[in-house]
């Protein structure tokens, strides 16, 4: 297929000035990711100077078919790494015509909070750790798993290298680079504890941007693992039984808990998301209660519990952390479809914002 | 797939000075290598400019579940043959938070032997010969042989070409460079007596640096596989029956020893590893008693038995050392899957620091 490559890789910039832009938004279940191009007549680094746009919302599930115009507004851009050059992404939030947020649009909320004077004074930063299992594209069962049966029990998978260890390393280490490429903050990857399942990490991020680097670095997985021709999974428990289950483990910490004394700062906060663990829970993400067991490194659904380096609690807070009294903490609750928009955003209001 | 290709070997260089750094460590069976990447902000050559960090000992078997973190401390960079750039790969060894090491580490201990004074002062050169098989992926039956039957018997395979004589040659080659790429000392490599096995040796390395180089030589070979297609192997008796196993000879000398008069010094060394023979084979490899029958080349493994030449003795003495007066000498004992660490260290401590 190298004809149809050499034109897929074609450098524009040689012959115009023109520029491609990939509009990328959430459709209307919450995890679905719609994108479409157009053409700008140049670079454009600013997303204030992109112009807004509209999409077929009755198709998408956001908006009746007789009246089915939802408007773009974009709100950050990214180097498209697959197309380069001086081609870019765009991450945006749907709007009905009069200027509403649609009630799917989970950014708009999440960008109040973050600009509340208390919030902003915080500089919540977040770092997300995505998991995700990759499956065989005719059989939906994970990738490199023998079809009509299981590979042997978890334990060499983590963090293993080898044909019998790890399925799919190409995919996990093309997006790293594309991602850096595009300008996310992606900090790290690892190979998971299900054979199959990886996990890549963005941040640290403050405020509003932690939600749009994870969409687009999703976008971007999604984009590259249909290059690959496997199927792109966020089911927080795709398989029954001895096998983990995939999260979004969601790192925090304002200004407050990374200056000295900051250890009483967490352990205040710790308590105030231990009072409001039903409604947390409840916007973590759908089938959460499939994962969330207490066993497999997770702690039941109903309790909440905290710990030092405890991996079967609700949050974890570091060993380091403790040390050096200040630092961070793990929210180790959200599932791995969970919409980082909402989860950051209610951690910052519970702990910053919210009084019991 | 070229698309994919494209984006792993995007060059990041010229987007952003961010770097790739692969922390490499030993998992809790002490031969599985485990690994992840983090993002860092610019390159790096110093290890101990390299942060420390840690992993989930939980699911590696080195840790319990309520108190799972496990330190990594970086202790070598190689450059990294799979993402190139400024992209590294970082030996590690395994620490408690409190900064002890954990008991699988045993790099820890054989530094302290490669630091002790009289053994700084010889000098200590290993080079180690690592065989290995390569088996099927579905089938775990080596590589290149008929699945339900055997090749032709040993013979026609070691150091041959040919289809029907060297099989895997594609993983051996690109092995080679790329562990030159990373600064490894590989000084060879040659196909094995048993068909789809084979060699390479790494060294000339001083002290620590041999188990540092041949670990990351091996995590190398295992990523090299994964991306065969095939399986990697370090049993030292894959094949029972007429057929080789495989092992980890190690070649050492000390400044002495290299020096005139060297001969005698090899003699006495020799002597006192003799007196220790039971000691040495208990720290060389799990199952090594299936290898080392007195057949295949090797010695009995309740025998200790050296001599010039001979292939059939635990210590094998090159007639080019005998003719010098001074040189090295072949310890033929490892197993293949034996630990770098233990067995240079434990061979300068028997040989310089033991008194019998």
């Amino acid at each position: 297929m190298s004809l149809l490559e050499d034109l897929v890789s074609i450098n524009l910039s040689d012959t115009t000035e023109k520029i491609i832009t990939e509009y990328i938004w959430i459709g209307g279940s919450g995890m679905d990711m719609r994108s479409k191009a157009r053409t700008l007549p140049g670079p454009v680094s600013d997303p204030s100077k992109i112009p807004k746009w509209n999409y077929d919302g009755s198709s998408t599930d956001q908006a009746p078919g007789d009246d089915s115009e939802v408007i773009l507004y974009p709100q950050a851009i990214f180097k498209d790494p697959f197309r380069r050059g001086n081609n870019i992404l765009v991450i945006c939030d749907a709007y009905t015509p009069a200027g509403e947020p649609i009630p799917t649009n989970k950014r708009f909320n999440a960008a109040k909070i973050f600009s509340h004077p208390d919030v902003v004074a915080e500089e919540p930063w977040y770092g997300i750790e995505q998991e995700y299992t990759l499956l065989q594209k005719d059989v939906h069962w994970p990738l490199g798993w023998p079809v009509g049966g299981y590979p042997g029990p978890q334990g060499p998978y983590y963090c293993g290298a080898g044909t019998d260890k790890a399925f799919g390393r190409d995919i996990v280490n093309s997006h790293y680079k594309a991602c850096l490429y595009a300008g996310i903050n992606i900090s790290g990857i690892n190979g998971e504890v299900m054979p199959g399942q990886w996990e890549f990490q963005v941040g640290p991020a403050v405020g509003i941007s932690a939600g749009d680097e994870l969409w687009v670095a999703r976008y971007i997985l999604e984009r590259i693992t249909e290059i690959a021709g496997v199927v792109l999974s966020f089911d927080p428990k795709p398989i029954q039984g001895d096998w983990n289950g995939a999260g979004a483990h969601t790192n925090y910490s304002t200004k407050s808990m990374r200056s000295d004394g900051g250890t009483d700062v967490i352990k205040k906060a710790i308590e105030k998301l231990g009072l409001r663990h039903k409604e947390h829970i409840a916007a973590y993400g759908e089938g959460n209660e499939r994962r969330l067991t207490g066993h497999h490194e997770t702690a039941d659904i109903n309790t909440f519990s905290w710990g030092v380096a405890n991996r079967g609690a609700s949050v974890r807070v570091g060993r380091e952390t403790e040390k050096n009294g200040k630092g961070y903490f793990e929210d180790r609750r959200p599932a791995s479809n969970m919409d980082p928009y909402v989860v950051t955003s209610m951690i910052a209001e519970t702990t910053i914002l919210w009084k019991p």
